[in-house]
């Protein structure tokens, strides 16, 4: 099996990896932004699979892949919007109002792709984009620096996100309604808004995670094509710690893990398909049953903010 | 006082205008089912310090959220240096020169002091953070203030005391000229009061307006220069508290004269009933909580375990009431080894348990009062009959002890929820003492509990003693254990500090004992004063 293993694969399995990567951390960014703020979103599967609808859609229609990414961003802030007026305004329990907006996400993009489309087809996604001189190094040009502008991005994200949550006066009052809203709120922050915001946010990054697999990474979109990644996003969130860095580390784990058993399958390793497959998830089962600190979670994490209950 | 003292160009040492005058007038506050506020009307001047003085549910916190922006009164006016005042939120307040110091501390544990302080407020580099420039105020604050504190330091390894005067140092960057204190020293050591009452002393010095809210008399009268007495939500009266006294206080508190000292005829020792031996625990964080403590308690004697909240307190009693796991060491109740016995056999051997938490560890909350006071013994006679409960012998008897222990219900039907503090705490009582135990545990018997009530439960506890039950008493409150307590333990870090003779302790032996100093000894830890 030793000689499986050539440079070109260790190449096109970093390569893979950091693409496979990107919906994760679109998903897993919004949600730490959500659950930082003290809400957890279930439904971001399904706003992902509304957001790899719409961008397709759109952009299959206009012939212009940014109206469709700006498509995307739309539905995902609107299902965030809906998630924040349940959750944060009606105080709804969390869990069963996210799993619900997963369902609709579900039905929702089922029901129109087969109202609007014929059958699976595909479009012509973003293209690779060759970053300049870096992209000239030898071997690392090519895996590291050519890829499309949804792939940088959610990797520009991450130090993004960093720095809102830790260097700026609101990523400050996220953290503080997330840990404690009491506090928050008798020193005159809306806790609402912040939450509004937050969970808005989350969706339409939410958003732009499904619209990367179905413009920029597959390039087409079929029923429930997501099957799942937006659960395995959340188990990042958890697994990063609610950090951006730890869910960088957390998500490129999982790709490069995945990415590892389709090469193994493309290669045609002797290695039973099942398993191979399982391997992502079990990989993520394990770390998360390792890993989390749970003294890093959000105090108020999944509890509706009352004023006076203190 | 009168402003000339004070400086003339209206101006606090840190810079805000002074409100030399807040008035709160005919204040209406309703919540569902409650008439919290009832035309209340309350004042305070710049450079005094006004008590505000009530039982639990007295309406004192009511009527400071008011003032501070977090409720909106049904009718009455505020009014600051004679302009009326409509504050929606606290921000409105914080801007008009009011700060509170609430009585479960308003902090992030997770965040730095500095980021706690600087909080929800503009930022001089935009949408950057500027806490450079936070901590040097912040530092120049507490030197002048004399609260220290490491601006750097994270909130949640702060002690209590430090996390105090984050507070307050919170209220002052905001430019508090009115500093409204609910309960502060209720978490706090005595030496640590008076650390507190100082820097207090010293604010109403320099012009600030000070409301401090207690139930506590001898604080009160210690610390203010007038005090209101609220009760049902109305106000008693105002006096100036050099012209008052513990007694008169009591009286318009709780309506009716108050014993403040108990009969207490001298002990008559009994056999070893409970004896404790190196026992360790585990608490919440993995951590000892408590650590290699012996005590024995006597039939007819009450041991009182003194400390500030935190301590090991709440490890110790749920290891001995078969809550909580125990590390090593021995109990022995009546000489029986139950170190690993489940509650349910403890309770067999005689013992009852009064738990800190009487919501959520004392009662079923849902069930009714009758439900409530069978819990322990529903399998037994006379409540059941092989596999049936008697519903006749369960009525009879909830409505004998409800009337004998005074419990304020309106049936033995209602739920326990709806019933006041004191009430839900007389009936656990009830539960209790009824089964005529041989060893009573008793977790801060009267915490949020009425002077009524809480004298109702001292004398009980007192009858308990002479007719020979051995009791441990667990409370923070130091008046309630010096008057109870025939030997008081001190509990510091989950070690038994010292154990002191009860009637001849003083509450400054006592305080350096709770601080962590060996009796007669010097320093245990040097991290309390840093």
């Amino acid at each position: 099996m030793s000689n499986v293993f050539t440079i070109p694969v260790v190449l096109g399995i970093i390569y893979s990896g950091l693409r496979l990567a990107t919906p994760y951390l679109y998903a897993a960014i919004g949600e730490a932004f959500a659950q930082n703020s003290g809400v957890y979103n279930l439904g971001v599967d399904g706003i992902m699979l509304m957001g790899a609808f719409s961008g397709f859609y759109v952009g299959m229609k206009t012939g212009n892949l940014w109206w469709g990414l700006l498509a995307a961003m739309g539905v995902g802030l609107l299902m965030g919007l809906l998630m924040a007026v349940v959750s944060v305004t009606l105080k709804a329990e969390q869990g069963i109002s996210g799993i619900g907006l997963y369902m609709f996400g579900l039905g929702l993009s089922s029901l129109l792709f087969k109202k609007t489309m014929s059958g699976v087809e595909s479009i012509s996604g973003f293209q690779p984009v060759r970053i300049p001189l870096l992209g000239n190094i030898p071997y690392l040009g090519d895996v590291l620096f050519n890829h499309n502008l949804l792939v940088y991005g959610a990797f520009l994200l991450v130090p993004l996100a960093s720095f809102i949550l830790y260097k700026t006066p609101f990523g400050l009052m996220i953290r503080a309604v997330g840990q404690n809203p009491q506090a928050a709120d008798t020193l005159g922050i809306n806790v609402d808004r912040i939450r509004y915001i937050t969970v808005s946010l989350g969706g339409m990054l939410a958003g732009i995670a499904g619209a990367s697999l179905s413009i920029s990474l597959i390039n087409l979109f079929q029923e429930n094509m997501t099957s799942g990644m937006g659960f395995i996003a959340i188990a990042l969130v958890y697994f990063g710690s609610w950090r951006p860095l730890g869910i960088l580390g957390g998500a490129l784990l999982f790709s490069f893990v995945n990415a590892l058993q389709l090469w193994l399958q493309v290669l045609g390793v002797n290695f039973p398909y099942d398993f191979a497959v399982m391997l992502p998830y079990a990989m993520t089962i394990l770390a998360l049953a390792i890993s989390v600190r749970r003294a890093a979670m959000p105090d108020a994490l999944g509890k509706p903010f009352e004023r006076g209950e203190f | 006082m009168s402003t000339q003292v004070l400086g003339l160009d209206g101006r606090l040492p840190t810079g805000q205008m002074r409100i030399e005058e807040m008035r709160m007038v005919g204040i209406v506050k309703r919540f569902p089912g409650v008439l919290a506020n009832d035309h209340v009307d309350f004042d305070v001047r710049a450079g005094e310090i006004h008590a505000l003085l009530g039982e639990n549910g007295a309406g004192k916190t009511t009527l400071m959220r008011q003032l501070y922006g977090l409720y909106r009164p049904d009718a009455g006016k505020i009014l600051i240096n004679g302009v009326e005042q409509h504050f929606n939120s606290p921000q409105d307040a914080i801007r008009a020169g009011i700060g509170m110091i609430h009585q479960h501390f308003m902090l992030v544990p997770s965040l730095t002091v500095v980021e706690n302080v600087a909080l929800g407020l503009k930022s001089s580099r935009g949408i950057l953070l500027d806490l450079d420039r936070v901590e040097k105020r912040v530092r120049e604050l507490s030197e002048q203030y004399g609260l220290k504190v490491d601006p750097k330091a994270y909130v949640w390894q702060l002690a209590v005391g430090e996390q105090q005067r984050v507070e307050i140092l919170k209220a002052l960057y905001r430019g508090a000229a009115l500093l409204i204190l609910d309960e502060p020293t209720a978490v706090l050591t005595p030496q640590e009061v008076e650390d507190l009452f100082r820097t207090l002393r010293q604010m109403a010095r320099d012009g600030h307006a000070l409301i401090f809210i207690s139930h506590k008399l001898h604080e009160v009268l210690a610390i203010s220069d007038r005090v209101t007495v609220l009760r049902d939500g109305r106000v008693v009266g105002t006096r100036p508290t050099h012209e008052t006294n513990k007694s008169e206080l009591a009286q318009m508190m709780v309506g009716r004269p108050v014993i403040l000292q108990y009969e207490r005829p001298p002990a008559q020792l009994g056999e070893v009933r409970l004896a404790i031996e190196n026992l360790v625990v585990g608490g919440d964080r993995g951590h000892d909580a408590v650590r290699n403590v012996s005590l024995e308690v006597h039939a007819g004697e009450i041991v009182g375990l003194a400390g500030v909240s935190g301590n090991g307190q709440r490890e110790l009693a749920e290891a001995l009431a078969g809550l909580r796991p125990v590390k090593s060491g021995r109990i022995l109740l009546c000489g029986k080894d139950i170190t690993h016995e489940p509650p349910g056999a403890r309770i067999a051997l005689g013992q009852s348990y009064i738990p800190e938490e009487r919501l959520r560890d004392g009662t079923i909350k849902q069930f009714s009062v009758a439900d409530n006071l069978i819990l322990e013994d529903h399998h037994k006679p006379p409540f059941s009959r092989k596999i049936f409960l008697d519903f006749n012998a369960i009525r009879e008897i909830s409505e004998r002890l409800v009337r004998e222990y005074n419990v304020k219900t309106p049936s033995v039907d209602t739920p326990v929820k709806n019933l006041s503090g004191g009430n839900i705490q007389k009936l656990i009582l009830a539960r209790e003492l009824s089964r005529r135990p041989k060893v009573l545990i008793a977790s801060q018997p009267t915490r949020g509990v009425d002077i009524g009530a809480t004298e109702y439960i001292h004398q009980r506890l007192l009858e308990q003693r002479q007719a020979g039950t051995a009791i441990l008493l667990i409370s923070e409150d130091l008046d309630e254990i010096r008057a109870l307590s025939d030997r008081i333990a001190v509990i510091y870090e989950g070690e038994i500090v010292g154990i002191v003779d009860g009637p001849s302790a003083t509450a400054e032996q006592l305080g350096l004992m709770m601080a962590g100093v060996r009796e007669g000894g010097q320093h245990h830890l040097e991290k309390i004063r840093l």
